[in-house]
């Protein structure tokens, strides 16, 4: 039987959660298209992620797991994929759309000669696709015209996978790595931004701010909101652009894509790239002064006011009602 | 040194997007056109470079129809040296893009090919991937930098990637936090939008840019014979959200949030 492999993501030995979402996809895609679903992961030290994966009901895990495999690193990913995909003869090779998938997938798709499809939001049984282009203004129906396909898919559009009882069988991958090719480029460090607040793709209410937050004193009055709500914590890029918060939180269409039960954007005024990475949100507020903010025209409830007025009134009665 | 740097001629950001008549496009009327914001990051950090390293000479191209000259009269006007434009008709998929940048590599062999992540039309972000990989270079995507664009650094316009004999020092912007890495020269660098901002480019460069080399080129010229690898069957529109109420308080709106959105 032909397969669909699944292209797992860890970092540091720990299955991403976004992983979750793709192998949602990868078990139901498989399923309608007849496939028999593979999951591969790559990395060091990744025994335990790969017993976790070993839950998921797939034919069958291929782990390659090596010294040589601390950082991530496209071309020796490259080598590994194309070498399993090859093996199991994958008709589709998926993985989420992710900083490290956006790197890889392209590179993988061009060594096998294939097309693919990036950043899908849903498939169809024969095997097309469909995917949001112009920031999200409207969605491509696309077809992938090689035999074998390579897609990459948005998280927030699949349903997260549940472990269950089985336990695929795991295969190691024998790590026969070109190195010359690999040894071209070279991880030196990581700068890491840690939070304790939920990771912005996965949280259930996002708050977001927005360059008038003005300075570090505005950046900690929408975090307090966002404790308050146990929310994540996001930003727009001018924010972002302005170093107030790290890249990491920039919601759009260069950033993030959310879709949460609640997002709040306060004193963002609702570019067309921001809107692109939170308009899929179940319910949006916005916070802004300035009553002509485009972000008015999508938000379910509108508050015209100077968020350093009603943030601290809002985060106490937050506070409150969720703890009454 | 050489640098190629790629510019797609895109819609304004700011575009208003709408479904044509039979669903096959978008209604063109109206709207003004740019340089990929992207491809533009590039384009501004390699005339950086150009100003920092003695001996660097920038040639931008760019594919598309004969309206894309607008786009690298620009490039030009930004400090460049020459252009390149690759005539094409109809749709062209991120294979075909790479695989007539691949050609125009292997006749100019620059050492960086410096282009955006993604375009802001497709939005697909493969082209750089599929170029590396076409021409065996090592690539490095979504190039930003430490410095935050109100920083010093930026202000003195100072080019963010570093060149060191055949070896370039790289920020990406990775998952989870900032990547600092090496990459070997020649490589593909695509680039993300915290690199830099980009300069306007001054009168007299503008004028001076009516000047510079331009060559015209076609696919046949190239020797290509393309073949799409994905094809666009249609598109669709979504149903637009439409704006809610206005609440005056804060009471009002967490009211609101309990009873009537159920989500607090």
């Amino acid at each position: 039987m032909s397969t669909l492999l699944l292209v797992a993501e860890q970092f540091q030995g720990k299955l991403r959660k976004v992983t979750m979402n793709a192998i949602g996809f990868g078990k139901a895609a498989a399923e309608a298209w007849g496939l028999d679903l593979h999951l591969l992961l790559i990395g060091e030290d990744i025994g335990d992620a790969a017993a976790e994966l070993a839950k998921f009901g797939a034919a069958k895990v291929h782990v390659a797991d090596s010294s040589d495999l601390e950082h991530y690193n496209t071309e020796a990913h490259t080598q590994l994929i194309a070498k399993v995909a090859e093996d199991i003869d994958a008709k589709v090779i998926a993985g989420a759309a992710t900083v490290q998938g956006k790197d890889l997938f392209p590179r993988v798709a061009g060594r096998m000669g294939l097309g693919m499809a990036s950043d899908i939001i849903d498939y169809t049984p024969e095997m097309t696709f469909k995917r949001p282009v112009w920031a999200g203004a409207l969605i491509a129906h696309v077809q992938v015209e090689t035999d074998r396909k390579v897609v990459t898919v948005r998280g927030t559009s699949f349903d997260a996978a549940a472990p269950g009882d089985d336990e695929s069988e795991i295969v190691e991958v024998d790590v026969e790595l070109d190195e010359d090719a690999v040894e071209k480029f070279r991880h030196s460090d990581l700068e890491e931004v840690v939070s304790e607040r939920p990771e912005l793709t996965e949280a259930g209410t996002v708050v977001s701010g927005g360059r008038a937050m003005k300075d570090a004193a505005g950046v900690e009055l929408i975090e307090g909101l966002a404790d308050a709500f146990g929310a994540a914590m996001g930003a727009s890029r001018a924010a972002c652009d302005a170093g107030l918060v790290p890249n990491e939180l920039q919601v759009g269409q260069t950033g993030k894509v959310v879709a949460p039960d609640l997002y709040i954007a306060v004193g963002i005024s609702g570019a067309i790239q921001h809107l692109a990475g939170m308009k899929g949100s179940k319910v949006i507020v916005a916070v802004n002064k300035d009553p002509e903010a485009p972000i008015f025209q999508l938000a379910d409830y509108g508050l015209v006011a100077d968020l350093f007025k009603v943030v601290p009134e809002m985060t106490e009665k937050v506070e409150k009602m969720r703890k009454g | 040194m050489k640098i190629l740097v790629s510019l797609k001629r895109v819609e304004h950001w700011e575009s208003k997007i709408k479904l044509n008549g039979d669903a096959s496009g978008i209604v063109t009327d109206g709207l003004t056109y740019v340089i990929n914001p992207f491809d533009e990051i590039a384009l501004e950090e390699s005339v950086r470079l150009k100003s920092e390293h003695d001996d660097v000479e920038v040639v931008v191209v760019s594919i598309g129809s004969e309206d894309a000259t607008q786009q690298l009269r620009t490039g030009l006007a930004f400090g460049t040296d020459r252009a390149i434009l690759v005539k094409t008709e109809g749709p062209l998929d991120p294979d075909g893009a790479a695989r007539i940048l691949q050609a125009i590599a292997e006749r100019e062999e620059p050492q960086m090919i410096l282009m955006g992540k993604q375009a802001i039309d497709d939005d697909a972000n493969q082209t750089g991937q599929l170029l590396a990989e076409y021409l065996s270079w090592p690539q490095a995507t979504f190039v930003s930098k430490m410095e935050s664009l109100e920083s010093d650094e930026e202000k003195a316009k100072q080019p963010a990637i570093e060149i060191e004999d055949e070896v370039a020092v790289v920020v990406r912007e990775v998952d989870g936090g900032l990547q600092t890495a090496e990459i070997d020269l020649p490589a593909v660098i695509t680039v993300q939008d915290r690199l830099n901002v980009p300069r306007y480019p001054a009168l007299p460069n503008i004028l001076k840019a009516k000047k510079k080399p331009f060559e015209t080129l076609t696919v046949d010229d190239l020797g290509l014979t393309l073949e799409p690898k994905v094809t666009v069957l249609g598109y669709e529109s979504l149903p637009e959200r439409q704006a809610g109420v206005t609440v005056e308080t804060v009471d009002e709106l967490l009211e609101k949030l309990r009873n009537e959105a159920k989500v607090l």
